[in-house]
């Protein structure tokens, strides 16, 4: 038997290793992937939400589902932008990257 | 509470997460913390299969493991050189930033732990295509064709985006 809090506790670890992975990081990809860890756990949230306590609903299901849709989006804009950048400065830490416009 | 399959295959997958998303958030190669995100993944879906989502399990394999990684690992191939590794952080700043996550992390789970759930388990059953599909397709109370169709524009303006943003000047 496997307690809802259980997979809340995994979800919740998973969260604040990609809150410390964006705040210690300085490399812009790097940073990208601990936010992809954030969507991750937010799903999984949603997930257990809708499976233990709303069984007969979807809301949970359809969210996940087009969070996914969404963060694949919004990644490949941010790896263009992040292409872009490394073309104009020759790299992508953030110390080297005051201003956005050329 | 006796130990049965079910909670030691979410122990194995409950390890493996955690593990593999403490190396990708730590390790100096990021040509790794992208493999190790992978296995991150591969976890979630292993959580999603359990739970009896198997639709969402393989969505989150075919699109997260198969699309959006290969697609990272593309990106550090172009935009890193080869023996790259993350400079030394200052000191202050990583155990400000550690002992920050660390506190909230403890407030989170105390918070959690101390509230009660009402339900311990869940029925089984796998939730039927034909159900999905008729929800996601349907303009009724509960129907999702409306999400559907402006996720589908939000992609054409993503794919439009991305190429607008990355070509050559």
């Amino acid at each position: 038997m496997i307690k809802m809090e259980y997979y809340l506790v995994v979800s919740t670890i998973l969260m604040f290793v990609g809150i410390y992975g964006f705040v210690t990081r300085r490399n812009l990809l790097a940073m990208l992937i601990s936010v992809e860890l954030i969507l991750n756990s937010v799903d999984i949230n949603f997930v257990v939400f809708n499976r233990f306590l709303f069984p007969e609903q979807l809301e949970g299901f359809f969210f996940t589902l087009f969070a996914i849709g969404v963060s694949a989006a919004e990644t490949a804009v941010a790896i263009a932008i992040i292409i872009n950048i490394y073309r104009n400065i020759r790299n992508i830490e953030v110390k080297n990257l005051r201003e956005m416009k050329w | 509470m006796e130990i049965t399959l079910e909670l030691i295959a979410f122990i194995i997958l409950a390890l493996f997460i955690c593990v593999s998303a403490v190396l990708a958030a730590t390790t100096k190669r990021i040509l790794r913390a992208a493999t190790y995100l992978l296995f991150v993944l591969f976890g979630t879906a292993g959580i999603y299969f359990q739970l009896n989502y198997s639709f969402l399990g393989a969505v989150q394999l075919l699109i997260y493991a198969g699309g959006i990684t290969v697609l990272y690992v593309f990106s550090i191939l172009l935009t890193s050189s080869e023996g790259d590794k993350a400079p030394e952080l200052k000191s202050y700043k990583f155990i400000a930033g550690l002992v920050a996550t660390l506190l909230s992390l403890g407030v989170c789970l105390w918070v959690m732990l101390r509230h009660d759930f009402l339900p311990q388990h869940f029925e089984h059953g796998e939730l039927n295509v034909r159900t999905i599909g008729h929800a996601l397709m349907s303009a009724d109370k509960y129907g999702y064709v409306l999400p559907f169709e402006v996720i589908s524009v939000l992609l054409l303006a993503c794919i439009v985006g991305g190429i607008l943003i990355a070509r050559k000047r």
